[in-house]
């Protein structure tokens, strides 16, 4: 990639993430960390892609133990937001669902 | 080796679909940012995650699928297991070992490529200096939020119960800090690192990680996942750049400056610069002597309080981590729902740092079945403290400290508190006479206006909802 152009990249993702937050209320503080935590989980296409070209058993090894702990991480990531956004509900919802 | 579908078609396919992982986890994200829509987000996001993932499998010049489908159903299978079981008070813990993972993801991917470079074997890596600066800068931060998450995750879930700290940590970190650079340095500007550079690197950046950690309390502990996932999201921006991967740039640099806003934001709710939290060591606190305490600690029988809420017409709650150690925000919620049904008016009050991070209550609550509209933080309750009948204070201590206003000695001076001194009645919860978490006696106890119900939340608020519902 073209230097500039990733820097370019990486300035506007860094706004990006930095507005995206700032907006959010306190309550949503620890989904959203745990959000974030699963959105960096990508870096399994990237350990896929190591473990891939790998051609020592070293190699090898370290990019399978890459791929666990990113696999790991991305799925670990999503079931836990999951499960605590799925838990947010307002007094209309609770209504409905009783009734 | 040959890919799965012809070189150019594929790359052309890849670049596209990380186009739109790029635009869903944004998408995501954004949406996470309000309560109503939160639960889209991840879902959205989620579906960014599978399709990134399955176009990967047509990366040009790859190899190694079975071991590949092995190590992801190995990973994937153990932390779906484990997130489905894991209690939502140990959500903090969970969240930094994921992260951790994360962050030894990255620095394992900068490890094949830095060896790649070292084994000269024919078709080996060849990168420029910027390139391999990035990879070892991104190992360094991957390596340090791996281990550093680990500890983390080991003292929170009372795995480590005590913070290592001796004279000197502080120069023995930098010494560590200065020699990992040094050896990335040396494998940068060597362009043909040896094996022994790269393990050498690597080991002191895993150590580092360690040393960093140990002595921070666990109070601190929050701040410190959080900066542990900023760290990791740079370092999968790292490694993106060494792979050439944008989405991997991109979700990498979001969560990285995302991360490092919300770090502060929970540094700040918790009154601590993050050089404070990284370099004093507090958090573990040792016990201040009540000072300037007047008056004396007045408890009171349930059967009274039931009568006092049943009658009021409005009752503040103010949750801490103490209600959800004893399990007792069911209980709890069972008997504001009472008091609900006889036309009092119940809100929750949070605290930026009830529980064990910022939020943390408000999962804790939800999970209970309590409307996220009952709920309140703190700039939005305070000025309503004044017209509450009743405070009802469970498991919390230094978030209600008045000490924190007026005592310019203590060390949780200037932290934001939550007025509920201020209230006609305070009622608090407590399981016994001790300190709270920082060890500092709380004057709210001994105000005049002040009573307290001396037993395990659980119990007590069970105690309680049979209290009001005798008083009518």
């Amino acid at each position: 990639m073209e230097g500039v152009i990733a820097l370019y990249i990486v300035m506007l993702a860094a706004f990006t993430g930095y507005e995206v937050i700032a907006r959010v209320p306190v309550i949503l503080h620890t989904p959203l960390m745990s959000g974030s935590n699963f959105v960096h989980g990508i870096v399994l296409v990237g350990a896929m892609v190591a473990l891939g070209r790998a051609n020592t058993p070293l190699e090898q090894v370290i990019g399978f133990i890459g791929v666990v702990l990113g696999a790991g991480n991305a799925v670990g990531g999503y079931v836990v937001t999951e499960r605590m956004l799925q838990m947010f509900k307002s007094s209309g919802q609770k209504k409905k669902e009783s009734a | 080796m040959q890919g799965l579908v012809p070189a150019s078609v594929a790359t052309v396919a890849i670049d596209f679909s990380y186009l739109l992982v790029a635009f869903l986890f944004i998408m995501g994200l954004k949406a996470m940012s309000s309560p109503v829509t939160a639960r889209r987000g991840i879902v959205v996001a989620g579906v960014g995650m599978l399709i990134g993932t399955l176009m990967s499998f047509l990366y040009p010049g790859m190899g190694n699928f079975p071991l590949m489908l092995v190590a992801i159903a190995v990973g994937g299978g153990l932390a779906w297991w484990s997130g489905r079981i894991v209690a939502m008070t140990d959500m903090p813990q969970m969240i930094a070992l994921y992260n951790g993972m994360g962050g030894g993801a990255a620095a394992a991917i900068a490890a094949v490529e830095l060896l790649r470079m070292a084994s000269g074997a024919e078709g080996a890596a060849q990168h420029g200096p910027v390139v391999t600066a990035l990879a070892a800068a991104g190992a360094f931060i991957g390596a340090v939020s791996f281990s550093g998450s680990l500890i983390a995750f080991g003292k929170l879930q009372g795995l480590i119960k005590r913070s290592f700290r001796f004279k000197g940590q502080q120069f023995v970190n930098l010494l560590i800090t200065a020699a990992t650079i040094g050896l990335g340095a040396w494998i940068v500007a060597s362009g043909h690192p040896t094996m022994q550079m790269v393990v050498g690197f690597f080991a002191l950046a895993l150590v580092l990680g360690v040393t960093m950690t140990l002595p921070i309390g666990g109070a601190d502990m929050p701040v410190v996942i959080s900066l542990y996932n900023a760290f990791t999201g740079l370092a999968v921006a790292f490694e993106g750049f060494v792979l050439e991967n944008a989405a991997m740039i991109i979700a990498g640099i979001v969560v990285g400056s995302a991360g490092t806003l919300l770090t502060q934001l929970m540094a700040k709710a918790m009154n601590r610069s993050l050089a404070n939290v990284l370099f004093s060591g507090f958090g573990e606190g040792a016990a201040v002597a009540a000072e300037g305490v007047t008056g004396a600690l007045k408890p009171i029988e349930p059967s009274d309080v039931g009568v006092m809420m049943a009658f009021a017409q409005k009752v503040i709650v103010i949750p801490g981590y103490g209600m959800a150690v004893a399990q007792a925000q069911h209980k709890v919620w069972e008997l504001c729902q009472l008091l609900i049904d006889k036309g009092v008016m119940v809100r929750f009050a949070i605290h930026p740092v009830a529980g064990r991070m910022p939020g943390h209550m408000n999962v804790l609550l939800a999970e209970a079945g309590v409307p996220y509209d009952l709920i309140s933080d703190l700039d939005e309750i305070n000025a309503e403290f004044e017209t509450a009948d009743v405070a009802l204070v469970i498991g919390a201590n230094d978030v209600v400290n008045p000490v924190a206003r007026t005592d310019k000695s203590s060390p949780i001076y200037g932290m934001p508190i939550l007025n509920a001194d201020k209230a006609k009645n305070v009622l608090v919860i407590k399981r016994g006479q001790g300190a709270g978490f920082s060890g500092i006696e709380n004057h709210l106890f001994y105000l005049d206006n002040t009573r307290m119900v001396y037993g395990d939340a659980q119990k007590v608020a069970a105690e309680l909802i049979q209290a009001v519902k005798a008083a009518g």
